[in-house]
């Protein structure tokens, strides 16, 4: 079986990544598409690595996979502020912003 | 190459938990579904020729990521209802058919790609991808470093409250337990020295009446408390107070009668 298999399914991956980031409310939910939006982004860089036969690819996806987890950290800081000032973590509730 | 077997558990493994980012209604269920497209992502990697990245992966997002994420989930309270009301008119459908498109846009540019896969590959041990690390992409490799640093610094910052109230440490605390009446010394220890340092009798004062408060309230509540008026007889009679030892024994031999029984019949068998 040919590895581009993988890089259609990481497509899959990151099509149903993006459509929670799009339809979920719940900041934690949607926060977990774009971890696996990144993690297809990955699988694509490793089934790529596999079809050239090199493993640059592996090292780009390990590059992502320390961006990621620095992300993580971030974010979820940022949504224990958001659920400190506000006592809810739906992704509505900012719509006060606009004043 | 690669079996079909292998792709198509991977598949499956990944790709049915994915789908519960869109339709499971509690964030755990969610959380515990991504950790099983992570596992399956490693086994994908491990299948791909990227032992090492498989093993990153497990101890990165299964064991680090995740649990970081439910850690927060935890803390934020896992009944966080999801509101279903739509704020912006059929956005719903509009998000169904972005994503879509994405996927099908990429679909297609990968149906484009004419790649012969390459025969043979070097296997992505941890020496191999050491070696590349250390050598072509060192400077990545530092710049990285930098930026776990900044990320660990902006959570602490993030995340920092400041103190509105003074802190109560231990002398604001007893200043106030003094102001509100209480004994400032520590309260007496139970039994009656010399003739009875059991837990269970409570202490005398110096006029010899008992000091029910030196008896842990524990043995009160479980009707434990033994009194100590036998001692306080003898404290007062005057007749007895020359004599060292008492009538502790006499005492001591109501309580073990049975345990002394017990010595007796011993004794006699030999």
């Amino acid at each position: 079986m040919n590895p581009i298999a993988f890089v259609y399914l990481a497509t899959v991956l990151f099509g149903i990544g993006a459509a929670a980031v799009l339809l979920r409310r719940n900041a934690i939910i949607a926060f977990m598409g774009v971890e696996l939006m990144l993690n297809a982004a990955n699988l694509a860089l490793v089934a790529f690595s596999r079809i050239h036969g090199e493993i640059d690819g592996q090292v780009m996806a390990f590059f992502v996979m320390v961006v990621a987890a620095a992300e993580v950290v971030v974010g979820l800081a940022i949504i224990i502020a958001l659920f400190r000032a506000r006592q809810t973590i739906s992704l509505d509730e900012p719509a006060e912003l606009k004043g | 190459m690669i079996s079909p077997v292998l792709f198509w558990s991977v598949a499956i493994l990944t790709v049915i938990p994915a789908l519960s980012l869109l339709f499971a209604k509690k964030a755990v269920h969610v959380a515990m579904s991504i950790v099983a497209v992570m596992v399956g992502l490693a086994v994908a990697y491990v299948g791909l020729g990227a032992p090492f990245l498989g093993a990153v992966q497990i101890v990165v997002y299964t064991g680090a990521v995740m649990m970081l994420f439910l850690f927060v989930l935890m803390l934020v309270g896992v009944d966080q209802r999801e509101s279903m009301k739509e704020t912006l008119v059929g956005q719903r459908w509009i998000a169904l058919f972005g994503a879509g498109g994405v996927a099908v846009l990429l679909i297609s540019a990968v149906g484009q790609l004419a790649y012969e896969p390459a025969e043979e590959m070097t296997e992505g041990d941890p020496e191999a991808i050491a070696q590349l690390l250390f050598t072509d992409y060192v400077v990545v490799m530092e710049i990285l470093g930098a930026l776990l640093i900044t990320a660990a610094v902006g959570a602490l910052v993030l995340t920092h409250t400041p103190r509105l109230t003074p802190r109560r440490g231990q002398a604001e605390r007893q200043r106030a337990r003094v102001l509100a009446g209480a004994n400032p010394v520590n309260r007496p220890m139970p039994g009656v020295y010399a003739r009875h340092n059991a837990l269970d009798v409570p202490a005398l004062d110096p006029e010899g009446k008992p000091i029910e408060e030196s008896v842990s309230r524990v043995l009160e509540i479980r009707h434990q408390m033994d009194t100590s008026t036998q001692y306080e007889a003898h404290l007062s009679d005057p007749s007895k107070r020359g004599t060292d030892k008492p009538d502790h024994e006499s005492l001591a031999k109501s309580d073990d009668a049975e345990t002394g029984e017990a010595e007796n019949g011993k004794e006699d068998e030999k």
